[in-house]
Protein backbone atom coordinates (compact mmCIF):
# COMPACT_ATOMS: atom_id res chain seq x y z
CA UNK A 1 0.00 0.00 0.00
CA UNK A 2 0.93 3.37 -0.63
CA UNK A 3 1.73 5.63 2.26
CA UNK A 4 0.48 8.38 2.90
CA UNK A 5 3.00 11.20 1.88
CA UNK A 6 1.89 13.76 4.61
CA UNK A 7 3.06 11.59 7.04
CA UNK A 8 6.74 10.96 6.01
CA UNK A 9 7.77 13.16 8.43
CA UNK A 10 6.78 11.25 11.11
CA UNK A 11 8.98 7.99 10.10
CA UNK A 12 12.16 7.55 12.09
CA UNK A 13 15.37 7.29 9.91
CA UNK A 14 15.01 3.31 9.69
CA UNK A 15 11.21 3.13 8.67
CA UNK A 16 11.97 5.64 5.81
CA UNK A 17 14.70 3.67 4.75
CA UNK A 18 12.75 0.75 4.69
CA UNK A 19 10.01 2.51 2.59
CA UNK A 20 12.42 4.02 0.16
CA UNK A 21 14.87 0.42 -0.22
CA UNK A 22 11.03 -1.05 -0.95
CA UNK A 23 10.43 1.55 -3.15
CA UNK A 24 6.89 2.73 -2.07
CA UNK A 25 8.18 5.84 -1.27
CA UNK A 26 11.11 8.33 -3.61
CA UNK A 27 13.36 10.51 -1.94
CA UNK A 28 11.87 12.84 -4.03
CA UNK A 29 8.48 12.55 -2.67
CA UNK A 30 9.62 12.30 0.87
CA UNK A 31 11.91 15.51 0.24
CA UNK A 32 8.57 17.33 -0.86
CA UNK A 33 6.80 16.08 2.18
CA UNK A 34 9.61 17.57 4.56
CA UNK A 35 9.16 21.28 2.31
CA UNK A 36 5.67 20.61 2.83
CA UNK A 37 6.10 20.30 6.15
CA UNK A 38 8.65 22.77 7.15
CA UNK A 39 6.07 25.35 5.04
CA UNK A 40 3.73 24.37 7.39
CA UNK A 41 5.11 24.75 10.62
CA UNK A 42 8.27 26.40 10.22
CA UNK A 43 6.60 29.92 10.28
CA UNK A 44 5.95 29.37 14.06
CA UNK A 45 9.51 27.28 14.77
CA UNK A 46 11.44 29.08 12.53
CA UNK A 47 14.21 26.42 13.20
CA UNK A 48 15.52 27.42 9.65
CA UNK A 49 18.31 30.20 8.80
CA UNK A 50 17.77 29.22 5.21
CA UNK A 51 15.45 26.18 3.25
CA UNK A 52 17.77 25.16 0.10
CA UNK A 53 14.32 23.56 -1.71
CA UNK A 54 16.42 23.14 -5.16
CA UNK A 55 19.82 21.94 -3.61
CA UNK A 56 17.33 19.30 -1.52
CA UNK A 57 15.42 17.94 -4.85
CA UNK A 58 18.34 17.50 -6.82
CA UNK A 59 19.98 15.54 -4.36
CA UNK A 60 16.69 13.32 -3.88
CA UNK A 61 16.84 12.84 -7.64
CA UNK A 62 20.15 12.05 -7.52
CA UNK A 63 19.89 9.46 -4.26
CA UNK A 64 16.55 8.10 -6.24
CA UNK A 65 19.08 7.64 -9.32
CA UNK A 66 21.04 5.14 -6.96
CA UNK A 67 18.43 3.74 -5.63
CA UNK A 68 16.79 2.73 -8.90
CA UNK A 69 20.92 0.95 -9.50
CA UNK A 70 20.01 -0.85 -6.61
CA UNK A 71 22.30 0.94 -3.93
CA UNK A 72 21.13 1.52 -0.26
CA UNK A 73 22.64 2.81 2.51
CA UNK A 74 21.70 4.06 6.26
CA UNK A 75 20.63 7.98 4.77
CA UNK A 76 20.52 7.24 0.78
CA UNK A 77 17.63 9.63 0.08
CA UNK A 78 17.14 10.82 3.70
CA UNK A 79 16.17 14.59 4.06
CA UNK A 80 18.13 15.88 7.11
CA UNK A 81 19.16 19.43 7.94
CA UNK A 82 22.80 21.16 9.88
CA UNK A 83 23.56 23.48 11.90
CA UNK A 84 24.79 26.58 10.37
CA UNK A 85 28.51 26.31 11.01
CA UNK A 86 28.90 23.34 9.21
CA UNK A 87 30.24 24.10 6.08
CA UNK A 88 28.49 23.56 3.24
CA UNK A 89 29.87 24.51 -0.06
CA UNK A 90 28.71 27.23 -2.09
CA UNK A 91 25.66 27.34 0.60
CA UNK A 92 25.79 30.60 2.43
CA UNK A 93 27.25 29.18 6.50
CA UNK A 94 26.90 31.96 8.77
CA UNK A 95 27.20 30.43 12.01
CA UNK A 96 24.29 32.58 13.51
CA UNK A 97 26.47 35.78 13.15
CA UNK A 98 26.52 38.81 11.26
CA UNK A 99 29.82 38.81 10.59
CA UNK A 100 29.55 35.69 8.36
CA UNK A 101 26.01 37.02 7.23
CA UNK A 102 26.71 36.30 2.85
CA UNK A 103 29.68 34.02 3.20
CA UNK A 104 29.79 30.80 1.09
CA UNK A 105 32.29 28.26 2.52
CA UNK A 106 34.87 26.99 -0.56
CA UNK A 107 34.69 23.97 0.60
CA UNK A 108 32.28 20.80 2.69
CA UNK A 109 32.56 20.31 5.80
CA UNK A 110 33.81 16.39 6.50
CA UNK A 111 30.71 15.32 8.23
CA UNK A 112 28.75 16.72 5.52
CA UNK A 113 30.55 15.44 2.79
CA UNK A 114 30.53 11.62 4.49
CA UNK A 115 27.01 12.36 4.90
CA UNK A 116 26.54 13.37 0.59
CA UNK A 117 28.84 9.98 -0.35
CA UNK A 118 25.97 8.02 1.53
CA UNK A 119 23.08 10.06 -0.12
CA UNK A 120 21.63 12.15 2.50
CA UNK A 121 19.34 14.81 1.13
CA UNK A 122 20.39 18.64 2.58
CA UNK A 123 16.79 20.54 3.73
CA UNK A 124 18.72 23.69 4.78
CA UNK A 125 20.76 25.42 7.31
CA UNK A 126 19.73 25.56 11.05
CA UNK A 127 19.33 28.51 13.79
CA UNK A 128 22.02 28.25 16.55
CA UNK A 129 22.98 30.95 19.01
CA UNK A 130 26.07 33.01 17.68
CA UNK A 131 28.88 31.25 17.29
CA UNK A 132 27.37 28.57 19.26
CA UNK A 133 27.56 30.72 22.42
CA UNK A 134 24.86 30.32 24.35
CA UNK A 135 21.75 27.93 25.41
CA UNK A 136 18.63 29.49 24.35
CA UNK A 137 19.35 30.14 20.60
CA UNK A 138 18.05 33.84 21.29
CA UNK A 139 21.96 34.68 20.92
CA UNK A 140 21.60 34.72 16.66
CA UNK A 141 22.04 37.46 14.63
CA UNK A 142 18.95 36.24 13.30
CA UNK A 143 16.15 36.22 15.02
CA UNK A 144 14.80 33.45 17.70
CA UNK A 145 13.42 29.81 17.25
CA UNK A 146 10.73 28.20 19.67
CA UNK A 147 10.53 25.04 21.59
CA UNK A 148 7.80 22.83 19.69
CA UNK A 149 6.56 21.88 22.73
CA UNK A 150 5.54 25.52 23.98
CA UNK A 151 6.06 28.52 21.32
CA UNK A 152 6.90 30.63 24.66
CA UNK A 153 10.03 28.70 25.28
CA UNK A 154 13.64 28.32 24.02
CA UNK A 155 14.25 25.67 22.01
CA UNK A 156 17.85 25.08 24.43
CA UNK A 157 21.23 25.97 22.28
CA UNK A 158 23.49 26.95 21.19
CA UNK A 159 22.44 23.95 18.69
CA UNK A 160 18.73 25.03 19.12
CA UNK A 161 17.50 25.15 15.52
CA UNK A 162 18.86 21.46 15.28
CA UNK A 163 16.67 20.41 17.88
CA UNK A 164 13.52 22.05 17.57
CA UNK A 165 13.56 20.67 13.52
CA UNK A 166 13.71 17.11 14.47
CA UNK A 167 11.18 18.02 17.21
CA UNK A 168 8.77 19.23 15.09
CA UNK A 169 9.52 16.59 12.10
CA UNK A 170 11.05 19.46 9.94
CA UNK A 171 13.81 16.66 9.35
CA UNK A 172 14.63 13.15 9.63
CA UNK A 173 18.15 14.00 11.82
CA UNK A 174 19.96 16.94 12.14
CA UNK A 175 23.71 17.43 12.88
CA UNK A 176 24.73 20.27 15.15
CA UNK A 177 27.96 20.61 17.52
CA UNK A 178 28.59 20.22 21.37
CA UNK A 179 31.50 22.51 22.98
CA UNK A 180 29.93 21.77 26.97
CA UNK A 181 26.26 21.07 26.36
CA UNK A 182 25.00 22.12 22.89
CA UNK A 183 23.76 19.25 21.56
CA UNK A 184 22.09 17.78 24.58
CA UNK A 185 20.46 20.63 26.74
CA UNK A 186 18.83 21.58 23.23
CA UNK A 187 17.93 17.63 22.74
CA UNK A 188 16.94 17.52 26.57
CA UNK A 189 14.74 20.75 26.50
CA UNK A 190 13.07 20.17 23.10
CA UNK A 191 12.27 16.32 23.86
CA UNK A 192 14.92 14.47 20.76
CA UNK A 193 17.91 12.13 21.24
CA UNK A 194 20.64 14.04 20.84
CA UNK A 195 24.35 12.74 20.78
CA UNK A 196 28.00 14.59 22.04
CA UNK A 197 30.44 11.92 20.65
CA UNK A 198 34.04 11.42 22.50
CA UNK A 199 36.36 14.40 21.88
CA UNK A 200 38.16 13.11 18.81
CA UNK A 201 35.53 10.77 17.21
CA UNK A 202 34.04 12.41 14.52
CA UNK A 203 36.17 14.70 11.96
CA UNK A 204 35.80 18.85 12.76
CA UNK A 205 37.05 20.00 9.29
CA UNK A 206 34.92 22.41 8.21
CA UNK A 207 33.09 22.99 11.54
CA UNK A 208 33.14 26.65 12.08
CA UNK A 209 35.53 26.67 15.04
CA UNK A 210 34.61 27.76 19.12
CA UNK A 211 36.64 26.61 21.52
CA UNK A 212 39.26 23.94 19.95
CA UNK A 213 40.30 22.05 22.55
CA UNK A 214 35.97 21.02 23.42
CA UNK A 215 33.82 21.22 19.91
CA UNK A 216 32.48 18.26 18.62
CA UNK A 217 29.60 17.66 16.13
CA UNK A 218 27.20 14.86 16.88
CA UNK A 219 23.47 13.65 15.31
CA UNK A 220 19.89 15.01 16.62
CA UNK A 221 17.43 12.12 15.63
CA UNK A 222 14.01 11.18 17.53
CA UNK A 223 15.31 7.48 18.38
CA UNK A 224 18.79 5.76 19.83
CA UNK A 225 18.93 3.53 16.81
CA UNK A 226 18.89 6.51 14.36
CA UNK A 227 21.30 8.46 16.44
CA UNK A 228 23.71 4.74 16.18
CA UNK A 229 23.25 4.48 12.37
CA UNK A 230 23.92 8.85 11.74
CA UNK A 231 27.07 8.34 14.16
CA UNK A 232 28.38 5.43 12.49
CA UNK A 233 28.56 7.10 9.25
CA UNK A 234 30.29 11.31 10.33
CA UNK A 235 32.39 9.09 12.59
CA UNK A 236 36.47 7.75 11.91
CA UNK A 237 39.44 9.29 11.00
CA UNK A 238 39.94 12.75 8.70
CA UNK A 239 43.68 13.27 7.72
CA UNK A 240 42.05 16.85 7.33
CA UNK A 241 41.42 16.65 11.30
CA UNK A 242 44.51 15.82 13.05
CA UNK A 243 42.51 15.44 16.38
CA UNK A 244 40.52 13.16 14.94
CA UNK A 245 41.63 9.24 16.16
CA UNK A 246 42.59 6.93 13.73
CA UNK A 247 40.40 3.95 15.87
CA UNK A 248 38.14 1.64 13.85
CA UNK A 249 34.37 2.87 13.96
CA UNK A 250 32.14 -0.51 15.68
CA UNK A 251 28.45 -0.33 13.43
CA UNK A 252 27.06 1.11 16.69
CA UNK A 253 23.35 0.14 15.26
CA UNK A 254 24.08 -3.29 15.05
CA UNK A 255 25.38 -2.80 18.55
CA UNK A 256 21.81 -2.57 19.84
CA UNK A 257 19.75 -4.84 21.53
CA UNK A 258 20.13 -7.18 24.20
CA UNK A 259 19.32 -6.95 28.20
CA UNK A 260 20.80 -4.47 30.40
CA UNK A 261 21.93 -7.46 33.35
CA UNK A 262 25.33 -7.15 35.00
CA UNK A 263 25.68 -3.46 33.61
CA UNK A 264 26.36 -0.89 36.60
CA UNK A 265 24.90 2.31 36.24
CA UNK A 266 26.51 4.89 38.20
CA UNK A 267 24.41 7.65 39.68
CA UNK A 268 26.43 10.83 40.85
CA UNK A 269 25.51 12.35 44.62
CA UNK A 270 26.93 16.13 42.83
CA UNK A 271 24.37 15.97 39.54
CA UNK A 272 21.30 15.74 42.22
CA UNK A 273 21.77 19.58 43.90
CA UNK A 274 19.87 22.62 44.68
CA UNK A 275 18.94 23.88 41.54
CA UNK A 276 18.00 20.98 40.10
CA UNK A 277 13.73 20.99 39.46
CA UNK A 278 11.86 18.48 41.50
CA UNK A 279 9.89 17.56 38.28
CA UNK A 280 13.58 16.89 36.30
CA UNK A 281 14.88 15.02 39.38
CA UNK A 282 11.47 13.12 39.53
CA UNK A 283 11.83 12.20 36.00
CA UNK A 284 15.61 11.08 36.17
CA UNK A 285 15.20 8.95 39.40
CA UNK A 286 12.00 7.38 37.67
CA UNK A 287 14.68 6.56 35.04
CA UNK A 288 17.28 5.09 36.58
CA UNK A 289 14.51 2.81 38.42
CA UNK A 290 13.39 1.73 34.80
CA UNK A 291 17.38 1.00 34.25
CA UNK A 292 17.39 -1.18 37.48
CA UNK A 293 13.84 -3.10 36.38
CA UNK A 294 15.56 -3.59 33.09
CA UNK A 295 18.71 -5.36 34.87
CA UNK A 296 20.99 -2.67 35.59
CA UNK A 297 22.70 -2.22 39.25
CA UNK A 298 22.35 1.51 40.06
CA UNK A 299 25.78 1.98 42.24
CA UNK A 300 26.03 5.55 44.28
CA UNK A 301 29.51 7.00 42.81
CA UNK A 302 31.03 10.80 43.73
CA UNK A 303 32.37 13.32 41.14
CA UNK A 304 33.42 16.45 43.76
CA UNK A 305 34.98 18.51 40.98
CA UNK A 306 31.54 18.95 39.32
CA UNK A 307 30.64 22.43 40.79
CA UNK A 308 34.07 23.25 39.43
CA UNK A 309 33.13 22.18 36.14
CA UNK A 310 31.33 25.42 35.03
CA UNK A 311 33.99 28.19 36.23
CA UNK A 312 36.93 25.83 34.18
CA UNK A 313 34.82 26.05 31.01
CA UNK A 314 34.11 29.83 31.52
CA UNK A 315 38.44 29.94 30.86
CA UNK A 316 38.91 27.57 28.53
CA UNK A 317 36.13 27.64 26.26
CA UNK A 318 36.30 31.90 26.03
CA UNK A 319 40.16 32.06 25.92
CA UNK A 320 40.03 29.17 22.93
CA UNK A 321 37.32 31.62 20.97
CA UNK A 322 39.44 34.63 21.69
CA UNK A 323 41.97 33.27 19.65
CA UNK A 324 39.83 31.16 17.32
CA UNK A 325 37.83 34.38 16.17
CA UNK A 326 40.39 36.45 15.89
CA UNK A 327 40.43 35.50 12.12
CA UNK A 328 37.01 37.61 11.47
CA UNK A 329 38.79 40.95 10.80
CA UNK A 330 37.20 42.03 7.97
CA UNK A 331 39.47 41.17 5.15
CA UNK A 332 39.45 37.29 3.91
CA UNK A 333 35.63 37.03 4.47
CA UNK A 334 32.54 38.23 5.81
CA UNK A 335 31.32 41.79 6.99
CA UNK A 336 33.36 44.49 7.10
CA UNK A 337 32.72 47.74 8.39
CA UNK A 338 32.38 50.82 5.76
CA UNK A 339 33.97 53.08 8.70
CA UNK A 340 36.99 53.05 9.51
CA UNK A 341 40.52 55.71 8.55
CA UNK A 342 42.77 52.90 8.69
CA UNK A 343 43.28 49.02 8.82
CA UNK A 344 42.88 49.12 12.89
CA UNK A 345 40.23 51.37 12.95
CA UNK A 346 38.29 48.91 10.68
CA UNK A 347 38.85 45.86 12.40
CA UNK A 348 37.82 47.51 16.01
CA UNK A 349 34.69 48.89 13.69
CA UNK A 350 33.98 45.52 12.13
CA UNK A 351 34.70 43.47 15.05
CA UNK A 352 32.29 45.61 17.16
CA UNK A 353 29.54 45.71 14.55
CA UNK A 354 30.34 42.22 13.67
CA UNK A 355 29.79 40.36 16.86
CA UNK A 356 26.53 40.65 19.01
CA UNK A 357 26.89 40.86 22.71
CA UNK A 358 27.15 37.27 23.99
CA UNK A 359 30.22 36.47 21.41
CA UNK A 360 31.80 39.73 22.45
CA UNK A 361 31.81 39.04 26.18
CA UNK A 362 33.22 35.97 25.57
CA UNK A 363 35.97 37.12 23.59
CA UNK A 364 36.33 39.76 26.46
CA UNK A 365 36.79 37.46 29.20
CA UNK A 366 39.26 34.94 27.36
CA UNK A 367 41.69 37.66 26.10
CA UNK A 368 41.47 38.98 29.79
CA UNK A 369 41.89 35.30 30.96
CA UNK A 370 45.30 34.82 28.77
CA UNK A 371 46.60 38.49 28.83
CA UNK A 372 49.84 39.22 30.50
CA UNK A 373 49.80 38.63 34.11
CA UNK A 374 46.88 36.81 34.18
CA UNK A 375 47.51 33.37 32.19
CA UNK A 376 49.24 31.32 35.17
CA UNK A 377 45.90 32.42 37.72
CA UNK A 378 42.86 31.70 34.73
CA UNK A 379 44.13 29.60 31.78
CA UNK A 380 46.87 27.86 33.41
CA UNK A 381 44.55 27.01 36.68
CA UNK A 382 41.49 26.05 34.58
CA UNK A 383 43.59 23.14 33.08
CA UNK A 384 44.95 21.92 36.29
CA UNK A 385 41.24 21.83 37.51
CA UNK A 386 40.11 19.95 33.97
CA UNK A 387 42.68 17.25 35.07
CA UNK A 388 40.78 16.44 38.34
CA UNK A 389 37.95 16.50 36.73
CA UNK A 390 38.83 14.06 34.46
CA UNK A 391 40.78 11.92 36.68
CA UNK A 392 37.73 11.70 38.72
CA UNK A 393 35.85 10.43 35.85
CA UNK A 394 38.39 7.65 35.30
CA UNK A 395 38.05 6.28 38.51
CA UNK A 396 34.18 6.46 38.31
CA UNK A 397 34.52 4.27 35.31
CA UNK A 398 36.02 1.52 37.66
CA UNK A 399 33.23 1.27 39.44
CA UNK A 400 30.28 1.80 36.90
CA UNK A 401 29.91 1.56 32.98
CA UNK A 402 28.03 4.40 32.63
CA UNK A 403 26.44 7.52 34.11
CA UNK A 404 23.27 8.53 34.46
CA UNK A 405 21.84 11.86 35.46
CA UNK A 406 20.34 14.59 34.37
CA UNK A 407 21.25 16.84 31.05
CA UNK A 408 19.54 19.93 32.48
CA UNK A 409 18.55 21.20 35.63
CA UNK A 410 15.13 22.86 33.90
CA UNK A 411 12.99 22.11 31.37
CA UNK A 412 12.56 24.46 28.67
CA UNK A 413 12.58 28.67 29.95
CA UNK A 414 10.39 31.17 28.80
CA UNK A 415 11.99 33.01 26.12
CA UNK A 416 13.79 36.31 27.40
CA UNK A 417 13.93 34.76 30.95
CA UNK A 418 17.57 34.71 31.23
CA UNK A 419 18.39 37.01 28.75
CA UNK A 420 19.80 39.67 31.21
CA UNK A 421 21.70 37.77 33.33
CA UNK A 422 24.73 35.86 31.92
CA UNK A 423 25.83 33.63 34.32
CA UNK A 424 21.90 32.30 35.18
CA UNK A 425 22.51 31.38 31.16
CA UNK A 426 25.69 30.05 31.71
CA UNK A 427 24.24 27.74 34.59
CA UNK A 428 22.15 26.03 31.91
CA UNK A 429 24.98 23.92 31.17
CA UNK A 430 25.99 22.82 34.96
CA UNK A 431 25.49 19.14 34.36
CA UNK A 432 27.23 18.19 30.80
CA UNK A 433 30.35 20.70 30.85
CA UNK A 434 32.10 17.84 33.33
CA UNK A 435 31.36 15.30 30.28
CA UNK A 436 32.62 17.58 28.10
CA UNK A 437 35.70 18.72 30.00
CA UNK A 438 36.72 15.21 30.66
CA UNK A 439 36.19 14.98 26.21
CA UNK A 440 33.82 11.60 27.17
CA UNK A 441 30.96 10.65 25.59
CA UNK A 442 27.50 11.56 26.39
CA UNK A 443 23.93 11.55 24.98
CA UNK A 444 19.95 12.74 25.99
CA UNK A 445 17.31 10.78 25.54
CA UNK A 446 13.90 12.03 26.49
CA UNK A 447 12.81 10.36 29.68
CA UNK A 448 9.45 12.09 30.83
CA UNK A 449 7.48 15.43 31.36
CA UNK A 450 7.40 18.15 33.71
CA UNK A 451 4.42 20.84 33.45
CA UNK A 452 3.95 19.61 29.96
CA UNK A 453 7.71 19.92 28.94
CA UNK A 454 10.03 17.36 27.76
CA UNK A 455 12.94 16.27 30.34
CA UNK A 456 16.39 14.47 29.14
CA UNK A 457 18.64 12.08 30.64
CA UNK A 458 21.69 12.04 30.21
CA UNK A 459 24.15 9.00 29.60
CA UNK A 460 27.69 9.30 30.38
CA UNK A 461 30.44 6.45 29.01
CA UNK A 462 34.37 6.36 28.84
CA UNK A 463 36.06 7.50 26.00
CA UNK A 464 35.51 6.04 22.67
CA UNK A 465 32.55 3.83 24.48
CA UNK A 466 29.63 5.16 22.40
CA UNK A 467 28.44 1.82 21.84
CA UNK A 468 27.82 0.96 25.52
CA UNK A 469 26.02 4.37 25.65
CA UNK A 470 23.85 3.56 22.94
CA UNK A 471 22.96 0.55 24.01
CA UNK A 472 21.86 1.53 27.65
CA UNK A 473 20.09 4.90 25.75
CA UNK A 474 18.36 1.90 23.34
CA UNK A 475 17.51 -0.41 25.93
CA UNK A 476 15.89 2.42 27.95
CA UNK A 477 13.69 3.77 24.70
CA UNK A 478 12.57 0.55 23.87
CA UNK A 479 10.96 0.23 27.07
CA UNK A 480 9.25 3.58 27.47
CA UNK A 481 7.09 5.66 24.99
CA UNK A 482 8.68 9.11 25.60
CA UNK A 483 10.10 9.16 22.20
CA UNK A 484 6.98 8.70 20.68
CA UNK A 485 4.74 11.83 22.01
CA UNK A 486 4.52 14.71 19.61
CA UNK A 487 4.36 18.35 20.16
CA UNK A 488 0.95 19.98 20.62
CA UNK A 489 2.16 22.17 17.31
CA UNK A 490 2.09 18.94 15.38
CA UNK A 491 -1.44 18.04 16.38
CA UNK A 492 -2.78 21.47 15.53
CA UNK A 493 -1.03 21.41 12.48
CA UNK A 494 -2.09 18.07 11.11
CA UNK A 495 -6.05 18.62 12.98
CA UNK A 496 -6.07 22.04 10.51
CA UNK B 1 34.99 41.85 41.38
CA UNK B 2 34.85 44.58 39.45
CA UNK B 3 37.14 45.57 36.73
CA UNK B 4 38.03 49.20 36.10
CA UNK B 5 36.72 50.94 32.70
CA UNK B 6 40.05 51.33 31.59
CA UNK B 7 40.57 47.95 32.44
CA UNK B 8 37.75 46.93 30.03
CA UNK B 9 38.84 49.46 27.74
CA UNK B 10 42.50 47.78 27.78
CA UNK B 11 41.07 43.75 27.01
CA UNK B 12 39.11 45.46 24.67
CA UNK B 13 41.91 46.94 22.70
CA UNK B 14 44.42 43.78 22.81
CA UNK B 15 40.63 42.09 21.42
CA UNK B 16 40.60 44.42 18.49
CA UNK B 17 37.17 45.56 19.40
CA UNK B 18 35.50 48.86 19.43
CA UNK B 19 33.60 48.99 22.44
CA UNK B 20 31.40 52.24 22.54
CA UNK B 21 30.94 53.73 26.02
CA UNK B 22 27.60 52.30 26.71
CA UNK B 23 29.24 48.23 26.07
CA UNK B 24 32.33 49.33 28.29
CA UNK B 25 30.43 49.95 31.26
CA UNK B 26 27.82 47.34 30.39
CA UNK B 27 30.87 44.92 30.32
CA UNK B 28 32.67 46.14 33.40
CA UNK B 29 29.63 44.94 35.71
CA UNK B 30 29.20 41.64 33.28
CA UNK B 31 33.10 40.38 33.79
CA UNK B 32 33.16 41.24 36.97
CA UNK B 33 30.25 38.82 37.90
CA UNK B 34 31.97 36.32 35.72
CA UNK B 35 35.08 36.54 36.76
CA UNK B 36 33.73 36.63 40.23
CA UNK B 37 32.33 33.62 39.66
CA UNK B 38 35.34 31.71 38.00
CA UNK B 39 37.90 33.02 40.57
CA UNK B 40 35.75 30.26 42.63
CA UNK B 41 38.87 27.62 41.38
CA UNK B 42 41.17 29.28 44.12
CA UNK B 43 39.36 27.13 46.29
CA UNK B 44 40.73 24.14 44.82
CA UNK B 45 44.56 23.27 45.55
CA UNK B 46 46.29 22.30 42.43
CA UNK B 47 50.20 22.60 43.42
CA UNK B 48 51.07 19.32 42.27
CA UNK B 49 48.73 18.88 39.37
CA UNK B 50 49.84 18.63 36.08
CA UNK B 51 47.60 21.23 33.43
CA UNK B 52 45.60 19.25 30.73
CA UNK B 53 45.38 20.76 27.63
CA UNK B 54 44.05 17.56 25.39
CA UNK B 55 42.02 14.92 26.54
CA UNK B 56 43.12 11.96 23.91
CA UNK B 57 45.96 10.37 23.51
CA UNK B 58 47.25 11.85 19.75
CA UNK B 59 50.32 13.55 19.74
CA UNK B 60 52.55 15.06 16.85
CA UNK B 61 50.53 14.34 14.08
CA UNK B 62 51.97 15.31 10.69
CA UNK B 63 51.14 14.82 7.59
CA UNK B 64 53.32 13.72 4.55
CA UNK B 65 55.25 16.58 2.64
CA UNK B 66 53.68 15.75 -0.40
CA UNK B 67 52.66 18.31 -3.06
CA UNK B 68 48.88 18.34 -3.68
CA UNK B 69 46.50 20.99 -5.53
CA UNK B 70 45.42 24.29 -3.66
CA UNK B 71 42.57 25.89 -4.04
CA UNK B 72 42.80 28.48 -7.42
CA UNK B 73 42.81 31.94 -6.22
CA UNK B 74 39.40 33.50 -7.74
CA UNK B 75 37.74 31.14 -4.99
CA UNK B 76 39.73 31.85 -2.60
CA UNK B 77 38.61 35.80 -3.52
CA UNK B 78 35.40 35.00 -3.80
CA UNK B 79 34.11 35.96 -0.08
CA UNK B 80 36.27 39.25 0.08
CA UNK B 81 34.44 41.98 1.38
CA UNK B 82 36.97 43.92 -1.57
CA UNK B 83 39.60 42.90 -3.42
CA UNK B 84 42.49 44.27 -6.27
CA UNK B 85 43.97 42.24 -9.02
CA UNK B 86 45.02 38.75 -7.26
CA UNK B 87 44.80 40.14 -3.93
CA UNK B 88 42.48 41.44 -0.94
CA UNK B 89 42.18 44.49 -0.65
CA UNK B 90 42.24 46.66 2.66
CA UNK B 91 42.40 49.98 4.01
CA UNK B 92 45.86 51.48 4.86
CA UNK B 93 48.07 50.04 7.29
CA UNK B 94 50.37 52.39 7.97
CA UNK B 95 47.68 55.05 7.72
CA UNK B 96 48.02 56.74 4.33
CA UNK B 97 46.39 55.32 0.65
CA UNK B 98 49.38 54.23 -1.64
Amino acid sequence: MRPDTASLPDASIAELRALLDRREVSSVEATRAYLDHIGAVDGAVRAYLQVTEDVALQQAAEADARLAAGETGPVLGVPMALKDLISTEGIETTCGSRILRGYRPPYDATTYARLRKGGAVLLGKLNMDEFAMGSSNENSAFGITANPWDLSTVPGGSSGGSAAAVAAREAAFTLGSDTGGSVRQPAALCGVVGVKPTYGRVSRFGLIAFASSLDQIGPFTRTVEDSALVLSLIAGHDPLDSTSVPLAVPDYASALGGDLRGLRVGVPDEYFVEGIEPGVEGAVRAAIEQLESLGAQAVRVSLPSTGYALATYYIIAPSEASSNLARYDGVKYGYRSPEGEDLIETYLRTRDEGFGPEVKRRIMIGTYALSSGYYDAYYLKAQKVRTLIKAEFDRVFEQCDVIAAPTSPSVAFKLGSRTADPLSMYLSDVLTIPPSMAGIPAINVPCGFSDGLPVGLQLICKAFDEATMLRVAHAYERSTEWHLRRPPLLISVAGS
Amino acid sequence: MELTSEEVRHIASLARLGLTDEEVETLQAQLGDILGHVNQLNELDTGNIPPTAMVIAVQDVVAEDEPRPSFPVDVMLANAPERKGNYFRTKAVLGYET
